[in-house]
Protein backbone atom coordinates (compact mmCIF):
# COMPACT_ATOMS: atom_id res chain seq x y z
CA UNK A 1 0.00 0.00 0.00
CA UNK A 2 1.40 3.38 -0.99
CA UNK A 3 1.05 5.90 1.78
CA UNK A 4 1.29 9.56 0.96
CA UNK A 5 3.83 12.20 1.94
CA UNK A 6 3.44 15.95 1.34
CA UNK A 7 6.25 15.87 -1.25
CA UNK A 8 4.80 12.76 -2.90
CA UNK A 9 1.40 14.44 -3.07
CA UNK A 10 2.91 17.60 -4.54
CA UNK A 11 4.77 15.62 -7.21
CA UNK A 12 1.72 13.50 -8.01
CA UNK A 13 -0.12 16.64 -9.11
CA UNK A 14 2.25 16.94 -12.04
CA UNK A 15 1.36 13.42 -13.13
CA UNK A 16 -2.35 13.77 -12.54
CA UNK A 17 -2.81 17.11 -14.23
CA UNK A 18 0.19 17.51 -16.54
CA UNK A 19 -1.47 20.13 -18.74
CA UNK A 20 -2.53 22.42 -15.90
CA UNK A 21 0.79 21.94 -14.13
CA UNK A 22 2.67 22.67 -17.35
CA UNK A 23 0.55 25.75 -17.91
CA UNK A 24 1.25 26.97 -14.38
CA UNK A 25 4.99 26.53 -14.83
CA UNK A 26 4.85 28.21 -18.26
CA UNK A 27 2.82 31.12 -16.87
CA UNK A 28 5.26 31.66 -14.04
CA UNK A 29 8.13 31.20 -16.50
CA UNK A 30 6.82 33.73 -19.03
CA UNK A 31 5.88 36.23 -16.33
CA UNK A 32 9.35 36.05 -14.83
CA UNK A 33 10.84 36.12 -18.34
CA UNK A 34 9.12 39.47 -18.94
CA UNK A 35 10.60 40.79 -15.73
CA UNK A 36 13.94 39.24 -16.65
CA UNK A 37 13.95 40.87 -20.08
CA UNK A 38 13.15 44.20 -18.53
CA UNK A 39 15.93 43.57 -16.04
CA UNK A 40 18.36 42.83 -18.88
CA UNK A 41 17.46 46.08 -20.65
CA UNK A 42 17.79 47.99 -17.38
CA UNK A 43 21.11 46.30 -16.62
CA UNK A 44 22.57 47.18 -20.01
CA UNK A 45 21.22 50.70 -19.84
CA UNK A 46 22.80 51.16 -16.42
CA UNK A 47 26.04 49.72 -17.74
CA UNK A 48 25.99 52.24 -20.61
CA UNK A 49 25.34 55.09 -18.18
CA UNK A 50 28.20 53.88 -16.01
CA UNK A 51 30.54 53.86 -19.02
CA UNK A 52 29.41 57.38 -19.85
CA UNK A 53 29.88 58.48 -16.27
CA UNK A 54 33.49 57.28 -16.34
CA UNK A 55 34.12 60.25 -18.60
CA UNK A 56 33.10 62.70 -15.89
CA UNK A 57 36.36 64.49 -15.20
CA UNK A 58 37.45 67.72 -13.54
CA UNK A 59 40.26 69.49 -15.40
CA UNK A 60 42.24 72.17 -13.54
CA UNK A 61 44.46 74.38 -15.69
CA UNK A 62 47.73 75.40 -14.04
CA UNK A 63 49.19 78.94 -14.28
CA UNK A 64 52.34 79.13 -16.34
CA UNK A 65 55.56 79.03 -14.39
CA UNK A 66 54.20 77.10 -11.43
CA UNK A 67 57.03 75.01 -9.95
CA UNK A 68 56.65 71.26 -10.42
CA UNK A 69 57.09 70.64 -6.67
CA UNK A 70 54.06 72.84 -5.91
CA UNK A 71 51.97 70.92 -8.44
CA UNK A 72 53.12 67.54 -7.10
CA UNK A 73 52.28 68.53 -3.53
CA UNK A 74 48.86 69.84 -4.59
CA UNK A 75 48.23 66.66 -6.60
CA UNK A 76 48.77 64.63 -3.45
CA UNK A 77 46.35 66.88 -1.54
CA UNK A 78 43.71 66.50 -4.26
CA UNK A 79 44.27 62.76 -4.42
CA UNK A 80 43.29 62.65 -0.74
CA UNK A 81 39.80 64.12 -1.47
CA UNK A 82 37.22 61.41 -0.74
CA UNK A 83 35.63 61.87 -4.19
CA UNK A 84 38.85 61.57 -6.14
CA UNK A 85 39.92 58.36 -7.82
CA UNK A 86 43.00 59.56 -9.69
CA UNK A 87 44.92 62.76 -10.41
CA UNK A 88 47.02 62.96 -13.53
CA UNK A 89 49.38 65.82 -14.29
CA UNK A 90 49.53 66.77 -17.96
CA UNK A 91 52.47 69.05 -18.73
CA UNK A 92 52.36 71.76 -21.41
CA UNK A 93 54.37 69.53 -23.77
CA UNK A 94 52.14 66.53 -23.18
CA UNK A 95 49.08 68.71 -23.82
CA UNK A 96 50.55 69.84 -27.14
CA UNK A 97 51.50 66.40 -28.35
CA UNK A 98 48.10 65.08 -27.33
CA UNK A 99 46.42 67.92 -29.24
CA UNK A 100 48.47 67.09 -32.30
CA UNK A 101 47.39 63.48 -32.10
CA UNK A 102 43.76 64.04 -31.34
CA UNK A 103 42.94 67.15 -33.34
CA UNK A 104 44.16 66.00 -36.74
CA UNK A 105 42.50 68.85 -38.61
CA UNK A 106 44.61 71.40 -36.68
CA UNK A 107 47.79 69.33 -37.09
CA UNK A 108 49.38 71.94 -39.42
CA UNK A 109 48.53 74.80 -37.11
CA UNK A 110 50.06 73.07 -34.09
CA UNK A 111 53.20 72.08 -36.05
CA UNK A 112 54.07 75.66 -37.03
CA UNK A 113 53.78 77.08 -33.52
CA UNK A 114 56.78 78.86 -32.09
CA UNK A 115 55.52 78.88 -28.54
CA UNK A 116 53.21 76.35 -26.87
CA UNK A 117 49.82 78.01 -26.21
CA UNK A 118 48.45 75.11 -24.19
CA UNK A 119 48.62 75.24 -20.38
CA UNK A 120 49.60 72.37 -18.11
CA UNK A 121 46.69 70.77 -16.27
CA UNK A 122 45.61 68.33 -13.61
CA UNK A 123 43.06 65.80 -14.84
CA UNK A 124 41.02 64.51 -11.94
CA UNK A 125 38.87 61.39 -12.28
CA UNK A 126 36.16 60.80 -9.72
CA UNK A 127 35.28 57.63 -7.87
CA UNK A 128 32.09 55.76 -8.77
CA UNK A 129 29.21 57.20 -6.84
CA UNK A 130 30.69 60.74 -7.10
CA UNK A 131 30.37 61.10 -10.86
CA UNK A 132 27.51 63.56 -10.65
CA UNK A 133 27.15 67.30 -11.06
CA UNK A 134 27.09 68.06 -7.32
CA UNK A 135 30.28 66.16 -6.51
CA UNK A 136 32.09 67.45 -9.59
CA UNK A 137 31.18 71.00 -8.67
CA UNK A 138 32.30 70.49 -5.06
CA UNK A 139 35.68 69.18 -6.16
CA UNK A 140 36.00 72.01 -8.72
CA UNK A 141 35.28 74.63 -6.04
CA UNK A 142 37.92 73.25 -3.71
CA UNK A 143 40.54 73.06 -6.47
CA UNK A 144 39.83 76.67 -7.39
CA UNK A 145 41.14 77.52 -3.91
CA UNK A 146 44.70 76.61 -4.95
CA UNK A 147 46.55 79.79 -5.91
CA UNK A 148 48.30 78.31 -8.93
CA UNK A 149 45.08 77.17 -10.57
CA UNK A 150 43.99 79.38 -13.47
CA UNK A 151 40.67 77.77 -14.34
CA UNK A 152 38.64 74.62 -13.62
CA UNK A 153 36.30 72.89 -16.08
CA UNK A 154 34.10 69.82 -15.69
CA UNK A 155 31.54 70.05 -18.49
CA UNK A 156 28.75 71.18 -16.18
CA UNK A 157 25.88 70.98 -18.68
CA UNK A 158 26.89 67.54 -19.83
CA UNK A 159 27.20 66.16 -16.32
CA UNK A 160 23.85 67.67 -15.35
CA UNK A 161 22.21 66.03 -18.37
CA UNK A 162 23.76 62.72 -17.37
CA UNK A 163 22.35 63.20 -13.86
CA UNK A 164 18.86 63.83 -15.24
CA UNK A 165 19.09 60.77 -17.46
CA UNK A 166 20.17 58.65 -14.52
CA UNK A 167 17.29 59.84 -12.32
CA UNK A 168 14.79 59.35 -15.13
CA UNK A 169 16.10 55.84 -15.83
CA UNK A 170 15.85 54.93 -12.15
CA UNK A 171 12.27 56.22 -11.80
CA UNK A 172 11.05 54.70 -15.08
CA UNK A 173 12.85 51.45 -14.24
CA UNK A 174 11.29 51.27 -10.81
CA UNK A 175 7.77 52.03 -12.04
CA UNK A 176 7.86 49.67 -15.03
CA UNK A 177 9.66 46.98 -13.02
CA UNK A 178 7.05 47.20 -10.26
CA UNK A 179 4.21 47.14 -12.78
CA UNK A 180 5.68 44.03 -14.44
CA UNK A 181 6.16 42.38 -11.07
CA UNK A 182 2.57 43.12 -10.00
CA UNK A 183 1.14 41.86 -13.31
CA UNK A 184 3.27 38.72 -12.99
CA UNK A 185 2.08 38.15 -9.44
CA UNK A 186 -1.58 38.56 -10.42
CA UNK A 187 -1.23 36.14 -13.36
CA UNK A 188 0.64 33.62 -11.26
CA UNK A 189 -1.89 34.00 -8.42
CA UNK A 190 -4.77 33.27 -10.81
CA UNK A 191 -2.96 30.21 -12.19
CA UNK A 192 -2.33 28.80 -8.73
CA UNK A 193 -5.93 29.52 -7.76
CA UNK A 194 -7.00 27.40 -10.74
CA UNK A 195 -5.01 24.43 -9.42
CA UNK A 196 -6.56 24.89 -5.98
CA UNK A 197 -10.07 24.99 -7.46
CA UNK A 198 -9.27 21.93 -9.55
CA UNK A 199 -8.59 20.09 -6.29
CA UNK A 200 -11.49 21.59 -4.32
CA UNK A 201 -13.15 18.16 -4.18
CA UNK A 202 -10.06 16.64 -2.61
CA UNK A 203 -9.73 19.50 -0.13
CA UNK A 204 -13.38 19.04 0.89
CA UNK A 205 -12.77 15.32 1.53
CA UNK A 206 -9.62 16.08 3.51
CA UNK A 207 -11.57 18.43 5.75
CA UNK A 208 -14.36 15.92 6.11
CA UNK A 209 -12.06 13.24 7.47
CA UNK A 210 -10.50 15.64 9.94
CA UNK A 211 -7.39 17.00 8.22
CA UNK A 212 -6.07 20.19 9.77
CA UNK A 213 -5.63 23.26 7.58
CA UNK A 214 -1.88 22.92 8.08
CA UNK A 215 -1.94 19.37 6.72
CA UNK A 216 -3.98 20.48 3.69
CA UNK A 217 -1.69 23.41 2.97
CA UNK A 218 1.52 21.33 3.01
CA UNK A 219 1.35 19.69 -0.43
CA UNK A 220 -0.02 22.88 -2.02
CA UNK A 221 2.86 24.93 -0.69
CA UNK A 222 5.37 22.39 -1.95
CA UNK A 223 3.62 22.22 -5.30
CA UNK A 224 3.60 26.03 -5.57
CA UNK A 225 7.27 26.17 -4.58
CA UNK A 226 8.28 23.53 -7.14
CA UNK A 227 6.28 25.26 -9.87
CA UNK A 228 7.84 28.59 -8.90
CA UNK A 229 11.39 27.21 -9.09
CA UNK A 230 10.69 25.47 -12.42
CA UNK A 231 9.12 28.67 -13.74
CA UNK A 232 12.16 30.63 -12.55
CA UNK A 233 14.55 28.22 -14.28
CA UNK A 234 12.46 28.42 -17.46
CA UNK A 235 12.61 32.24 -17.29
CA UNK A 236 16.42 32.14 -16.86
CA UNK A 237 16.72 29.81 -19.86
CA UNK A 238 14.49 32.02 -22.02
CA UNK A 239 16.41 35.15 -20.98
CA UNK A 240 19.69 33.49 -21.89
CA UNK A 241 18.42 32.29 -25.29
CA UNK A 242 16.98 35.73 -26.08
CA UNK A 243 20.22 37.39 -25.00
CA UNK A 244 22.35 35.00 -27.06
CA UNK A 245 20.19 35.47 -30.17
CA UNK A 246 20.15 39.26 -29.77
CA UNK A 247 23.90 39.45 -29.21
CA UNK A 248 24.70 37.35 -32.25
CA UNK A 249 22.46 39.47 -34.49
CA UNK A 250 23.32 42.88 -33.06
CA UNK A 251 26.76 43.01 -34.68
CA UNK A 252 29.25 45.38 -33.05
CA UNK A 253 26.76 46.50 -30.40
CA UNK A 254 26.34 42.89 -29.30
CA UNK A 255 29.87 42.72 -27.95
CA UNK A 256 29.25 45.42 -25.38
CA UNK A 257 26.08 43.82 -24.02
CA UNK A 258 26.17 42.26 -20.57
CA UNK A 259 24.14 39.34 -19.17
CA UNK A 260 23.00 38.74 -15.59
CA UNK A 261 25.48 37.67 -12.92
CA UNK A 262 24.89 34.33 -11.20
CA UNK A 263 23.43 36.25 -8.24
CA UNK A 264 20.83 37.89 -10.50
CA UNK A 265 19.88 34.50 -11.95
CA UNK A 266 19.58 33.08 -8.47
CA UNK A 267 17.35 36.01 -7.59
CA UNK A 268 14.98 35.24 -10.51
CA UNK A 269 14.66 31.60 -9.40
CA UNK A 270 14.25 32.71 -5.78
CA UNK A 271 11.58 35.18 -6.86
CA UNK A 272 9.81 32.30 -8.64
CA UNK A 273 10.01 30.21 -5.48
CA UNK A 274 8.70 33.06 -3.34
CA UNK A 275 5.87 33.86 -5.70
CA UNK A 276 4.93 30.16 -5.96
CA UNK A 277 4.86 29.75 -2.18
CA UNK A 278 3.04 33.01 -1.52
CA UNK A 279 0.51 32.42 -4.32
CA UNK A 280 -0.26 28.94 -2.98
CA UNK A 281 -0.48 30.11 0.61
CA UNK A 282 -2.92 32.89 -0.29
CA UNK A 283 -5.01 30.75 -2.66
CA UNK A 284 -5.34 27.77 -0.32
CA UNK A 285 -5.87 30.04 2.69
CA UNK A 286 -8.64 31.87 0.87
CA UNK A 287 -10.20 28.62 -0.24
CA UNK A 288 -10.05 27.12 3.26
CA UNK A 289 -11.73 30.17 4.71
CA UNK A 290 -14.63 29.83 2.30
CA UNK A 291 -15.38 26.10 2.46
CA UNK B 1 -23.57 12.08 22.46
CA UNK B 2 -25.54 14.60 20.38
CA UNK B 3 -27.73 17.30 21.87
CA UNK B 4 -29.65 20.04 20.05
CA UNK B 5 -31.14 22.68 22.37
CA UNK B 6 -33.49 25.24 20.81
CA UNK B 7 -31.51 25.32 17.57
CA UNK B 8 -32.49 27.63 14.72
CA UNK B 9 -30.55 28.12 11.54
CA UNK B 10 -31.10 30.96 9.10
CA UNK B 11 -28.87 30.99 6.02
CA UNK B 12 -27.33 34.21 4.64
CA UNK B 13 -29.91 34.23 1.80
CA UNK B 14 -32.70 34.42 4.41
CA UNK B 15 -33.85 30.81 4.11
CA UNK B 16 -34.78 29.35 7.49
CA UNK B 17 -33.23 25.87 7.62
CA UNK B 18 -34.22 24.97 11.17
CA UNK B 19 -36.66 26.41 13.75
CA UNK B 20 -36.25 25.76 17.45
CA UNK B 21 -35.08 22.16 17.11
CA UNK B 22 -34.32 20.19 20.28
CA UNK B 23 -33.43 16.53 20.72
CA UNK B 24 -30.89 14.33 22.43
CA UNK B 25 -29.28 11.24 20.92
CA UNK B 26 -27.65 9.07 23.58
CA UNK B 27 -24.79 6.62 23.18
CA UNK B 28 -25.45 3.58 20.99
CA UNK B 29 -28.66 4.82 19.35
CA UNK B 30 -29.65 4.41 15.68
CA UNK B 31 -31.68 7.41 14.54
CA UNK B 32 -33.42 8.10 11.26
CA UNK B 33 -33.86 11.71 10.22
CA UNK B 34 -36.74 11.79 7.78
CA UNK B 35 -38.64 14.42 5.84
CA UNK B 36 -38.98 15.81 2.34
CA UNK B 37 -36.20 17.63 0.55
CA UNK B 38 -35.62 20.95 2.26
CA UNK B 39 -37.23 19.76 5.51
CA UNK B 40 -33.97 20.39 7.41
CA UNK B 41 -32.27 16.97 7.49
CA UNK B 42 -29.06 18.19 5.86
CA UNK B 43 -29.07 21.33 8.02
CA UNK B 44 -29.02 19.14 11.13
CA UNK B 45 -26.18 17.02 9.77
CA UNK B 46 -24.13 20.04 8.70
CA UNK B 47 -24.52 21.47 12.21
CA UNK B 48 -23.38 18.17 13.74
CA UNK B 49 -20.23 18.07 11.60
CA UNK B 50 -19.61 21.79 12.27
CA UNK B 51 -19.91 22.71 8.61
CA UNK B 52 -22.40 25.37 9.70
CA UNK B 53 -23.01 27.21 12.96
CA UNK B 54 -26.45 27.58 14.55
CA UNK B 55 -28.02 31.03 14.40
CA UNK B 56 -29.64 30.41 17.79
CA UNK B 57 -29.41 27.61 20.30
CA UNK B 58 -26.71 25.12 21.14
CA UNK B 59 -25.38 22.00 19.39
CA UNK B 60 -23.22 19.66 21.46
CA UNK B 61 -21.50 16.65 19.91
CA UNK B 62 -19.15 14.36 21.85
CA UNK B 63 -18.52 17.10 24.37
CA UNK B 64 -17.80 19.78 21.73
CA UNK B 65 -20.00 22.85 21.47
CA UNK B 66 -20.24 22.95 17.68
CA UNK B 67 -21.23 26.60 17.31
CA UNK B 68 -18.15 27.85 19.13
CA UNK B 69 -15.35 25.73 17.73
CA UNK B 70 -12.07 27.35 16.75
CA UNK B 71 -10.51 26.48 13.38
CA UNK B 72 -8.20 24.03 15.16
CA UNK B 73 -11.00 22.25 16.99
CA UNK B 74 -13.13 21.47 13.92
CA UNK B 75 -10.71 18.75 12.66
CA UNK B 76 -10.59 17.27 16.18
CA UNK B 77 -14.39 16.99 16.27
CA UNK B 78 -14.49 15.45 12.79
CA UNK B 79 -12.03 12.74 13.82
CA UNK B 80 -14.69 11.61 16.29
CA UNK B 81 -17.26 11.40 13.50
CA UNK B 82 -17.55 9.10 10.55
CA UNK B 83 -19.29 10.88 7.69
CA UNK B 84 -20.94 9.25 4.69
CA UNK B 85 -22.64 11.08 1.81
CA UNK B 86 -25.05 10.12 -0.94
CA UNK B 87 -22.42 10.86 -3.60
CA UNK B 88 -19.71 8.75 -1.85
CA UNK B 89 -17.02 11.47 -2.19
CA UNK B 90 -14.15 9.14 -3.00
CA UNK B 91 -10.89 10.19 -4.61
CA UNK B 92 -10.98 8.70 -8.08
CA UNK B 93 -7.25 8.48 -8.66
CA UNK B 94 -6.64 6.52 -5.46
CA UNK B 95 -7.28 2.83 -4.99
CA UNK B 96 -9.87 1.68 -2.49
CA UNK B 97 -7.27 0.96 0.18
CA UNK B 98 -5.60 4.31 -0.46
CA UNK B 99 -8.93 6.09 -0.10
CA UNK B 100 -9.45 4.46 3.28
CA UNK B 101 -5.82 4.90 4.37
CA UNK B 102 -6.10 8.60 3.49
CA UNK B 103 -8.50 9.14 6.41
CA UNK B 104 -5.90 7.70 8.77
CA UNK B 105 -2.97 9.57 7.21
CA UNK B 106 -4.55 13.00 7.57
CA UNK B 107 -5.14 12.39 11.27
CA UNK B 108 -1.49 11.52 11.81
CA UNK B 109 -2.02 7.84 12.69
CA UNK B 110 1.23 5.80 13.04
CA UNK B 111 2.17 4.84 9.49
CA UNK B 112 3.14 1.26 10.27
CA UNK B 113 -0.31 0.60 11.74
CA UNK B 114 -2.22 1.95 8.73
CA UNK B 115 -2.16 -1.09 6.33
CA UNK B 116 -3.49 -3.56 8.90
CA UNK B 117 -6.24 -1.18 10.05
CA UNK B 118 -7.27 -0.55 6.43
CA UNK B 119 -7.49 -4.24 5.61
CA UNK B 120 -9.45 -4.91 8.80
CA UNK B 121 -12.07 -2.28 7.99
CA UNK B 122 -12.29 -3.32 4.33
CA UNK B 123 -12.90 -6.89 5.51
CA UNK B 124 -15.63 -5.60 7.79
CA UNK B 125 -17.47 -3.96 4.87
CA UNK B 126 -16.85 -7.00 2.64
CA UNK B 127 -14.42 -5.38 0.19
CA UNK B 128 -11.01 -6.79 1.17
CA UNK B 129 -10.73 -8.50 -2.23
CA UNK B 130 -11.13 -5.18 -4.05
CA UNK B 131 -8.53 -3.24 -2.08
CA UNK B 132 -6.43 -2.54 -5.19
CA UNK B 133 -9.36 -1.49 -7.39
CA UNK B 134 -10.22 2.12 -8.23
CA UNK B 135 -13.63 3.61 -7.31
CA UNK B 136 -14.76 3.68 -10.96
CA UNK B 137 -14.32 -0.09 -11.15
CA UNK B 138 -16.89 -0.64 -8.36
CA UNK B 139 -20.69 -0.56 -8.30
CA UNK B 140 -22.56 2.22 -6.46
CA UNK B 141 -23.22 -0.04 -3.48
CA UNK B 142 -19.57 -1.03 -3.29
CA UNK B 143 -18.45 2.59 -3.52
CA UNK B 144 -20.74 3.44 -0.62
CA UNK B 145 -19.20 0.57 1.36
CA UNK B 146 -15.77 2.11 0.71
CA UNK B 147 -17.09 5.45 1.98
CA UNK B 148 -18.40 3.69 5.08
CA UNK B 149 -15.05 1.92 5.55
CA UNK B 150 -13.31 5.28 5.34
CA UNK B 151 -15.76 6.70 7.88
CA UNK B 152 -15.16 3.79 10.25
CA UNK B 153 -11.41 3.42 10.01
CA UNK B 154 -10.80 5.93 12.82
CA UNK B 155 -13.23 4.04 15.10
CA UNK B 156 -15.53 7.02 15.57
CA UNK B 157 -18.22 6.87 18.25
CA UNK B 158 -20.70 8.53 15.86
CA UNK B 159 -21.48 7.78 12.21
CA UNK B 160 -23.33 10.42 10.23
CA UNK B 161 -24.91 9.24 6.98
CA UNK B 162 -26.61 11.73 4.66
CA UNK B 163 -28.92 9.81 2.29
CA UNK B 164 -26.36 6.99 2.00
CA UNK B 165 -28.73 4.87 -0.09
CA UNK B 166 -30.08 7.71 -2.22
CA UNK B 167 -28.14 6.63 -5.33
CA UNK B 168 -28.51 2.88 -4.84
CA UNK B 169 -30.91 0.20 -6.06
CA UNK B 170 -33.09 -1.78 -3.70
CA UNK B 171 -30.64 -4.62 -3.15
CA UNK B 172 -27.65 -2.36 -2.54
CA UNK B 173 -29.80 -0.23 -0.23
CA UNK B 174 -30.60 -3.28 1.91
CA UNK B 175 -26.92 -4.23 1.99
CA UNK B 176 -25.82 -0.79 3.14
CA UNK B 177 -28.57 -0.64 5.73
CA UNK B 178 -27.56 -4.02 7.14
CA UNK B 179 -23.98 -2.82 7.34
CA UNK B 180 -25.07 0.29 9.25
CA UNK B 181 -27.08 -1.91 11.61
CA UNK B 182 -24.01 -4.05 12.28
CA UNK B 183 -21.96 -0.92 12.97
CA UNK B 184 -24.62 0.31 15.38
CA UNK B 185 -24.60 -3.15 17.00
CA UNK B 186 -20.99 -2.47 17.97
CA UNK B 187 -22.07 0.58 19.98
CA UNK B 188 -21.59 3.31 17.39
CA UNK B 189 -24.26 6.00 17.23
CA UNK B 190 -25.68 6.08 13.69
CA UNK B 191 -27.60 9.13 12.47
CA UNK B 192 -29.01 8.48 9.03
CA UNK B 193 -30.92 11.03 6.99
CA UNK B 194 -33.22 9.42 4.46
CA UNK B 195 -36.50 9.94 2.65
CA UNK B 196 -36.83 6.21 2.00
CA UNK B 197 -39.77 5.49 4.28
CA UNK B 198 -39.86 1.83 3.27
CA UNK B 199 -36.47 1.46 4.87
CA UNK B 200 -37.51 3.22 8.06
CA UNK B 201 -40.74 1.31 8.51
CA UNK B 202 -40.74 -1.63 10.95
CA UNK B 203 -37.11 -1.26 11.96
CA UNK B 204 -37.99 -0.12 15.46
CA UNK B 205 -35.26 2.50 15.39
CA UNK B 206 -35.89 6.03 16.54
CA UNK B 207 -37.32 8.33 13.87
CA UNK B 208 -37.08 12.12 13.94
CA UNK B 209 -39.29 13.60 11.25
CA UNK B 210 -38.76 17.13 10.05
CA UNK B 211 -41.01 19.49 8.13
CA UNK B 212 -40.23 23.09 7.22
CA UNK B 213 -37.23 23.06 9.55
CA UNK B 214 -39.21 21.87 12.60
CA UNK B 215 -39.34 18.52 14.35
CA UNK B 216 -42.90 17.30 13.76
CA UNK B 217 -42.42 13.78 15.11
CA UNK B 218 -39.88 12.09 17.35
CA UNK B 219 -40.51 8.44 18.15
CA UNK B 220 -37.96 8.27 20.89
CA UNK B 221 -37.82 11.61 22.66
CA UNK B 222 -35.88 11.30 25.88
CA UNK B 223 -35.72 7.53 25.54
CA UNK B 224 -32.48 5.72 26.34
CA UNK B 225 -30.41 3.93 23.71
CA UNK B 226 -32.66 1.65 21.77
CA UNK B 227 -31.88 -1.21 19.44
CA UNK B 228 -34.32 -2.83 17.03
CA UNK B 229 -37.60 -3.88 18.56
Amino acid sequence: MRLTTPLGEALKTFRRAPLLSGLSVATIGFSLFTIGLFGLVALNFRQTLRTLAERVEVVAFVLRGTPTETITAASQDIQAFPEVLEVQYVSEEQALSRAREELVEFKEAYRDLETNPLPASLEIRLKEGFRDAGSAQGVAERIRGFAFIDDVRYGRDWVQRLDRLRTMAAVVGLVIGLAFAIVAMVIIGVTIRMTVLQRAHEIAIMRLVGATNRYIRGPFLLEGGIKGVLGGLLAVLMCWITFAVFRSTAGELGGSLVFFHAAHLGLIVLFGLGIGLLGSLLSVGRHLRHV
Amino acid sequence: MIRFSGVSKTYPNGVQGLRDVSFHIPKGQFVFLTGHSGAGKSSILSLIIAEQQPTFGEVRVSGYQCGKLSANEVPRLRRKLGIVFQDFRLLEYRTIEENVAFALEVTGAPRQAIPSRVIRVLTRVGLASKAKAYPKELSGGEQQRVAIARALVNDPPILIADEPTGNLDERATRGIFQLLQQINGGGTVVVMATHNLALVRDTGYRVIELKGGEVVFDSGQDTPAAGPA
